[in-house]
């Protein structure tokens, strides 16, 4: 038996686009089309038409890495898991894999709400693989590990969020694959079961086993995986321990965030593409771009390109590695928020007194408008916080744990 | 713990995934081998959850037959007084609307069996056919139900079946395979162009007329007879009605007519349902 795992050459995965928004044609479309096709010359194959989400790309993944795949939106990173998984087949060149392959699947996934628990754990452990003599073996271990016995019989759609949950992650867990693939898009969702599905992810990495792991999260990429493999347009840019790849991958993201926001090709795949964030900048007391101080106002704007009506925004805040420190959404509306007509294509958020500790932090920006994400970059803009005073008292700056300072109030002794 | 089940477990293989071509993916025994287990849950789930929480259960099966056996007699029978070969026109109507309901239901599920998975399509691997597949297998269950009334409503009329009903099988085979590729080709068109959840419906209701359901086929004039038999459902219907009430010829011409477009549908839906499948997941 060889030691490797997967084995990919000259992996390619071209779309053709051209299809309308929801990824599918009416009928209509396609007979117009067929019946139009006669008249135009050269119509079959029009160029240009054609997307690679992934291009010629070749690795070696030995038995027992703990691979993380980063890198911007579309850069190929869900494409190249896809095909690992066998959902969607490559258009060019190969990957052999070797052994039984699992995936850790949003909750509820593969759940029938009108089955019981027990006939959920047999359809959920089949789709995610599993024999049937398997998950009989295991079947009373997988209740005890979700603590549901006493409602086995029970149709799922009547459990609680958390016993969902724990029975998705038992069956989840007891699967024992040679090499686990994990979307963090797909396992999105629950923060417990997010948790869990990391610990599992360590567990299997920790037997030896392979792990591939797709996330925006660099820490804990950083954190889990030994081997980083950053993709850019589909193609392998640094494919080296995980600190240098993230390193590399910190550097290229810094680099577009200076460039023109509208000419970056790395947006939400969900968005729907109306009006597209031209602008993000934050600014200090003084007005002054990128001089911020904690404790501090703080001026987030975000310019975009045609004003729709009742238009949200929901920023992230996040550390240099992506983790998240904040979300503020102008969904969650307060009583001093304004509607401006005078703005126009401009969205603002103000933080009366910035709480964070000294260090660099980047935004990442969602802007909604007609109940539909309409853009959505990450990391559309950098920027260092300076030491200044938060509640009257300086912000620490060296050694301690946490992005956020509070202001707070000692009582001690003396 | 002892985990016989590792003990036992085979070697790693090694899958390679590469752009296929050609009908590679259906047609592959294989592939739908390996995959056996979650087939039966498929068709197991479906089967369970057709008719849980329903008051009437799998009475569901009999009564949509029995409800236009009593709708057909009255209006075919009685007031447009269409023949039914000198047989009371509820048996006439019953013994093929047992067959029809498994064929339009089985249609009316199947083609939507893609899209209404699209969760388990986009997320993870598994031969697609067993979607379709496994509506039609809970199908079978529906119409062991039915038959079973149908032949105690033959007998409390009087009839007896002849040694003719060990030709359901058969029949029920032309059925499913025509079944089966149809299902299988609306499904993959679904996919792309969800204008097919319109056109089935519609589809339904005039290959119900386009059948011998509420009339005989004999009241169709040779040549147009054997040639309308190029619909399966034809074969299907005259053969259940020769094979469970008893009476008349049997209808082999029609039925080995039929039996021959059901493998031609078949081959041609899982054809077409091959070359597709591969862009499901970008498309569903």
């Amino acid at each position: 038996m060889s030691n490797v795992a997967i084995e990919a050459r000259d992996l390619g995965k071209s779309y053709t686009l051209g299809l309308n928004k929801r990824g599918y044609g009416t009928l209509r479309e396609a007979v117009v089309e067929a019946a139009q096709r006669p008249f135009k010359r050269g119509a079959g194959k029009r160029k240009g038409d054609t997307l690679w989400a992934l291009r010629d790309l070749s690795m070696t993944i030995r038995n027992g890495e703990v691979v993380g795949l980063i890198g911007h939106n579309g850069a190929g990173k869900s494409t190249l898991l896809k095909i690992l998984s066998r959902i969607t087949e490559p258009s060019t060149g190969y990957a052999d894999v070797t052994g039984r392959v699992g995936s850790l699947l949003e909750v509820g996934t593969g759940f029938h709400p009108e089955l019981t628990g027990r006939e959920n754990i047999y359809l959920n452990g089949s789709i995610l693989g599993m024999r049937r003599a398997e998950i009989s073996a295991r079947f009373e271990e997988i209740v005890e590990f979700a603590e549901i016995s006493r409602f086995l019989d029970t149709p799922v759609k009547r459990y609680s969020s958390g016993m969902s949950v724990r029975l998705a992650f038992a069956v989840a867990a007891h699967l024992e694959p040679e090499i686990l693939l994990v979307d963090e898009v797909l396992a999105v969702g629950d923060a417990a079961f997010q948790r869990k599905s990391l610990g599992k992810m360590n567990e299997v990495a920790k037997e030896g086993r392979t792990v591939v792991f797709v996330s925006h999260n660099l820490a804990i990429i950083q954190a889990l995986c030994t081997r980083g493999v950053l993709l850019e347009r589909g193609e392998v840019v640094t494919d080296a321990p995980i600190a240098e790849a993230i390193d590399t991958y910190l550097r290229t993201l810094e680099r577009s965030a200076a460039t023109d926001l509208l000419e970056r090709t790395d947006r939400d795949s969900r968005a729907y593409d109306e009006t597209l964030v031209r602008r993000l900048e934050i600014s200090g007391p003084s007005g002054q771009a990128n001089a911020i101080v904690a404790g501090q106002p703080a001026t987030i704007a975000v310019e975009v390109t045609e004003e729709l009506p009742s238009m949200e925004c929901q920023l992230t805040i996040a550390n240099s590695l992506g983790q998240p420190i904040c979300t503020l959404d102008s969904e969650m509306s307060a009583p001093a928020d304004v509607r401006d007509p005078t703005l126009g294509a401009r969205i603002e958020c103000e933080v009366p007194a910035l709480p964070l500790v000294p260090g660099r932090y980047r935004i990442d920006v969602i802007v909604k408008a007609k109940r539909q994400i309409q853009d959505g970059l990450q990391a559309a803009a950098f920027f260092d916080v300076e030491p200044g005073l938060v509640g009257e008292r300086p912000t620490a700056t060296a050694g301690l744990e946490g992005s956020v300072v509070l202001p707070h109030v000692w009582r001690l002794p003396g | 713990m002892l985990r016989p089940i590792e003990a036992t477990a085979p070697p790693p293989e090694t899958i390679r995934l590469q752009p296929t071509r050609g009908f590679s993916r259906v047609l592959a025994p294989r592939e739908l081998w390996r995959y056996r287990d979650l087939a039966g849950q498929i068709a197991l789930r479906d089967i369970t959850v057709r008719y849980r929480q329903t008051a009437l259960g799998g009475a569901w099966a009999v009564l949509q037959p029995i409800g236009f056996m009593v709708v057909f007699s009255l209006i075919f029978g009685n007031v447009a007084g269409i023949s039914s070969n000198g047989l009371p026109y509820p048996l006439f109507s019953l013994s093929a609307l047992v067959p029809w309901t498994f064929f339009s239901t089985a249609l009316m599920l199947g083609s939507d069996s893609l899209v209404s998975n699209a969760a388990l399509v986009s997320k993870i691997y598994f031969p697609r056919i067993f979607m379709p597949a496994g509506v039609i297998v809970a199908g079978f269950v529906d119409l062991a139900i039915s038959l079973v009334i149908l032949l105690i409503i033959v007998f409390a009329w009087g009839y007896a079946p002849s040694v003719a009903i060990l030709t359901l099988p058969l029949l029920i085979a032309i059925a499913t395979a025509a079944a089966l590729g149809t299902t299988a080709a609306l499904s993959a068109i679904n996919v792309r162009y969800r204008d097919v959840r319109y056109v089935v419906p519609f589809a339904i209701q005039m290959w119900l007329f386009i059948s011998p359901v509420v009339y005989p086929s004999s009241q169709i004039s040779e040549p147009w007879r054997t040639l309308s038999a190029i619909n399966p459902m034809v074969g299907v219907v005259e053969g259940f009605r020769w094979a469970t009430l008893g009476t008349g010829n049997a209808p082999w011409d029609l039925i080995g007519i039929s039996a021959v477009s059901a493998a031609v549908i078949l081959a041609a839906g899982l054809a077409y349902f091959d070359r597709v499948e591969r862009a499901f997941a970008d498309f569903v």
